[in-house]
């Protein structure tokens, strides 16, 4: 069971492509592809996980030696998640003026629209 | 393409996407092993610094200008949500008046927890060196104190007590105040975003030298971002209308056209 963490990763990122690509509704794929960005986020931190690894704050308790997990892939995780953030609101935006422009929210639907 | 069509599409590239991961897995050390390069070499650089906190260590001091370009990417999403989201032709915003009914149990929860969050994200700023948090965490927090006074108040309370022009400088001050910091380091230091302040005593409150006031720039730069986002997506739902009569935006030729 030693890659379970990893295969969770995967299992969650291709879970947000497969919503994207059936989806039905514009928000709908934002939030798939939340949920795809989110696989990273756990496959980051189970490559920095240790067992009985501390949080990585250093203070009476958690000194130099002690075993902590890795704090690099934590701020990484810290910037994906903010990156996840802006890139959401930005999609959600562009929905939103989809939906004034076309009255419609349905990709299979905006294709014939445009046309 | 035909919905059916798509599906077997997907479902091919998915089954090698899927391969490839599994693969790419096998390679990579067990789950939960003790070996950790880079934490080790992370864990030496924050205690050098004399940082309690080693993910603020990393963002701020370790990799500052990474983060300084996070921060801009942030900053270029609120400028491109605002530029999205402004009134276009054929619209007008209107007033937004206060209709139905709070529960005074929720505007009681409001008032207690409003104050008790606005301390909490202060505490989770300043504190970022020393224990968990920071200033991304701690601008999300204090964001959402503010609009707390939407979920339990009125619109027009928020819109009282936010006032949107400062929220727009604060953002812009945040990330000047990062760069500038940034070019301190070169200044007084060794190299562009260098940790050039007396770092202290380790977990003291003042401690890890420039950590704390990248911590206030970027505290800054989030909670006004998230304000202004925020903003702009409850403009749409409550104050832009679109004229009577009327499609809005430009699109009327477009509809003709089809």
């Amino acid at each position: 069971m030693t890659y379970y963490a990893y295969a969770v990763a995967a299992a969650v990122m291709l879970l947000g492509i497969f919503g994207v690509a059936t989806s039905r509704n514009l928000v709908h794929t934002v939030v798939c592809l939340s949920v795809a960005q989110s696989g990273t986020y756990v496959l980051l931190l189970a490559v920095g996980f240790q067992y009985g690894g501390l949080a990585p704050v250093f203070g009476s308790q958690v000194g130099r030696n002690t075993p902590v997990v890795d704090p690099v892939v934590q701020a990484l995780t810290l910037t994906d998640i903010v990156v996840s953030a802006a890139v959401t609101s930005m999609l959600l935006a562009l929905v939103i003026q989809i939906a004034k422009r076309h009255r419609d929210i349905d990709p299979d639907r905006l294709g014939r629209l445009e046309g | 393409m035909r919905r059916s069509a798509r599906l077997g599409v997907l479902g091919a590239g998915l089954a090698v996407f899927a391969a490839m991961m599994a693969l790419a897995f096998a390679g990579l050390p067990g789950f939960g092993g003790s070996t950790h390069p880079y934490r080790d070499a992370a864990v030496a650089a924050t205690y050098g610094h004399n940082t309690a906190n080693a993910v603020s260590s990393i963002n701020f001091d370790q990799r500052g200008f990474d983060t300084f370009g996070e921060e801009t990417i942030l900053f270029c999403a609120v400028v491109g949500v605002a530029a999205l989201l402004r009134p276009v032709r054929g619209e007008r915003r209107r007033e937004v008046k206060d209709s139905g009914r709070v529960l005074e149990s929720t505007s009681l929860l409001v008032y207690v927890l409003f104050p008790l969050t606005i301390v909490l994200a202060a505490n989770v700023v300043a504190h970022g060196a020393v224990t968990p948090g920071g200033g991304f965490q701690g601008g999300v927090v204090l964001s959402t104190g503010i609009h707390l006074l939407y979920v339990g108040g009125r619109f027009s309370l928020l819109h009282r007590l936010r006032p949107l022009d400062w929220f727009h400088q604060g953002e812009a001050l945040g990330v000047v105040l990062f760069g500038a910091l940034g070019i301190a380091g070169a200044a007084f230091g060794s190299a562009l975003f260098a940790n050039v302040v007396p770092q202290g005593q380790l977990a003291d409150f003042v401690s890890a030298g420039t950590v704390p006031l990248f911590n206030i720039a970027v505290g800054m730069t989030v909670c006004s971002s998230v304000v202004i986002l925020l903003s702009s997506f409850l403009d749409q739902t409550l104050a832009i209308r679109a004229d009577q009569g009327g499609r809005t935006g430009p699109g009327p030729e477009e509809g003709a056209a089809t």
